[in-house]
């Protein structure tokens, strides 16, 4: 093998580098914070009174575990200005992380739900608790609690997926790395390190996700 | 849409098949190795096992496929794009399969290891007759799951080039302007392959935890 291996360029963009990290980090906080609205939205309607709406659920969650990320994303940039909203790579590389995320999270939060002892709502419906309290504190928050783990492996890989909103161009890290190689065509360089950074971050996002977890589920069981 | 833009979409279809079935099959292979590797007992083997997993895990698809393509060009190697790309999602496939099963070896009861221990059965047939039957009963829902993950994977394949069904999706729609007509008759026949494989799987999974209540 003779080639010369030149980092210069992605030494050049580095500053650019970080900058694209930074957007690959906010896609990925926005499109969790989505998801996981989706998640909790779903399940409620999910196991709901509503048949047309559990039946919507269920063909939801689905349709998107069972098409490619990439399908959905150009479906939704096309899409999207139908419903009024002109193309916009990064809101739709949002909503379309959401959607993605929001689906799995369905499925995992309402494994977690079905795993609350029905005792426990009894013994909170007896204490004369609301509905809404009852749903917020004794089935919501332990389920998500038994299903944290599931949750964080679930939320880095949807960090992971960001990359693939390069394809219509949302700022991130990918789109930023995809510029600096075809300026330098160096391409094993510059994907090779965007490669390590990306480890870094699902790193980064694991370890957060995990303090998190471990501040707000902090309570004793039995 | 006509005819022959739907023959297109087809052809990118029987592409991405194969690509799926290329990587699935050679990552079977080399995703053993990294599971055997991994719970070998040697404690310099199962480290590389765990580092080139966490690697795999840790970094998009994407990333991978483009640092594989790229680099097997440095090195001169004169490969066909499609090679290249099958390379990339069999180390993919390698390192995702390898952890299932070493989950599936480890779930396996100690006392089985034991028993053939005690009937004095080498570390070949121990692994062949007696606990790799049981882990891939253990692993084959979650084995599944990879496989839908994995034919939904070789969309990417389109960023380098390749023309498998999103390429091809994405190339009709740019003739005949009917984005969301193409995507979505190219969802369509991802969701025809990948339903019934989860289907498939949710319902081994009920009947391994029916079994094993």
């Amino acid at each position: 093998m003779n080639y010369k291996f030149d980092f210069g360029p992605v030494l050049d963009g580095f500053p650019n580098l970080m900058w694209g990290c930074l957007g690959t980090l906010g896609l990925a906080l926005s499109g969790m914070m989505l998801a996981i609205m989706i998640g909790i939205g779903g399940v409620v309607l999910r196991d709901g009174r509503v048949k047309p709406l559990r039946w919507l659920v269920m063909g939801f969650v689905e349709i998107v575990r069972n098409t490619p990320f990439l399908v959905q994303i150009y479906f939704i940039f096309f899409a999207l200005p139908l419903a009024g909203i002109l193309f916009n790579p990064t809101i739709t590389a949002i909503i379309a992380l959401g959607i993605n995320g929001g689906a799995y999270a369905i499925e995992i939060i309402r494994g977690g739900v079905q795993s609350i002892n029905k005792g426990q709502v009894e013994a909170g419906l007896a204490l004369g608790l609301r509905k809404s309290v009852i749903f917020r504190t004794i089935v919501l928050k332990p389920a998500l609690r038994a299903i944290y783990p599931s949750l964080t492996s679930q939320f880095v890989l949807l960090t992971l997926t960001t990359s693939i909103a390069s394809a219509v161009s949302a700022y991130e890290l990918t789109s930023v790395a995809k510029r600096i190689e075809s300026d330098s065509f160096r391409s094993f360089e510059v994907y090779g390190t965007v490669t390590l950074l990306y480890l870094a971050m699902s790193w980064l996002v694991m370890l957060i996700l995990n303090s998190l977890g471990s501040r707000y589920f902090n309570y004793p069981t039995k | 849409m006509g005819r022959g833009e739907l023959l297109f979409l087809l052809k990118g279809l029987q592409w991405t098949l194969v690509l799926s079935a290329v990587g699935f099959v050679c990552g079977t292979f080399t995703g053993l190795g990294v599971a055997l590797a991994r719970t070998s007992g040697f404690r310099f083997l199962e480290r590389i096992a765990a580092g080139y997993i966490a690697l795999f895990q840790g970094t998009p698809l994407l990333m991978q496929l483009f640092v594989v393509y790229y680099g097997l060009a440095l090195y001169g190697m004169k490969l066909h794009a499609w090679v290249a790309i099958a390379i990339g999602f069999t180390l993919h496939a390698s390192a995702y399969l390898g952890e299932i099963w070493r989950g599936a070896i480890e779930a396996v009861p100690r006392g089985q290891v034991e028993a053939a221990k005690a009937l004095s059965l080498g570390y070949f047939w121990r692994m062949k007759d007696v606990v790799l039957p049981q882990a891939l009963r253990i692993s084959l829902p979650a084995t599944i799951g990879f496989l839908v993950q994995l034919i939904k994977g070789t969309s990417l394949a389109a960023f380098v080039g390749f023309t498998e069904l999103s390429r091809a999706g994405s190339m009709v729609s740019n003739q005949i302007f009917k984005p969301l007509l193409v995507f979505g008759i190219v969802g369509a026949l991802y969701f025809a392959i990948c339903w019934p494989l989860s289907l498939y799987g949710t319902r081994l999974e009920r009947q391994f935890a029916a079994a094993t209540r």
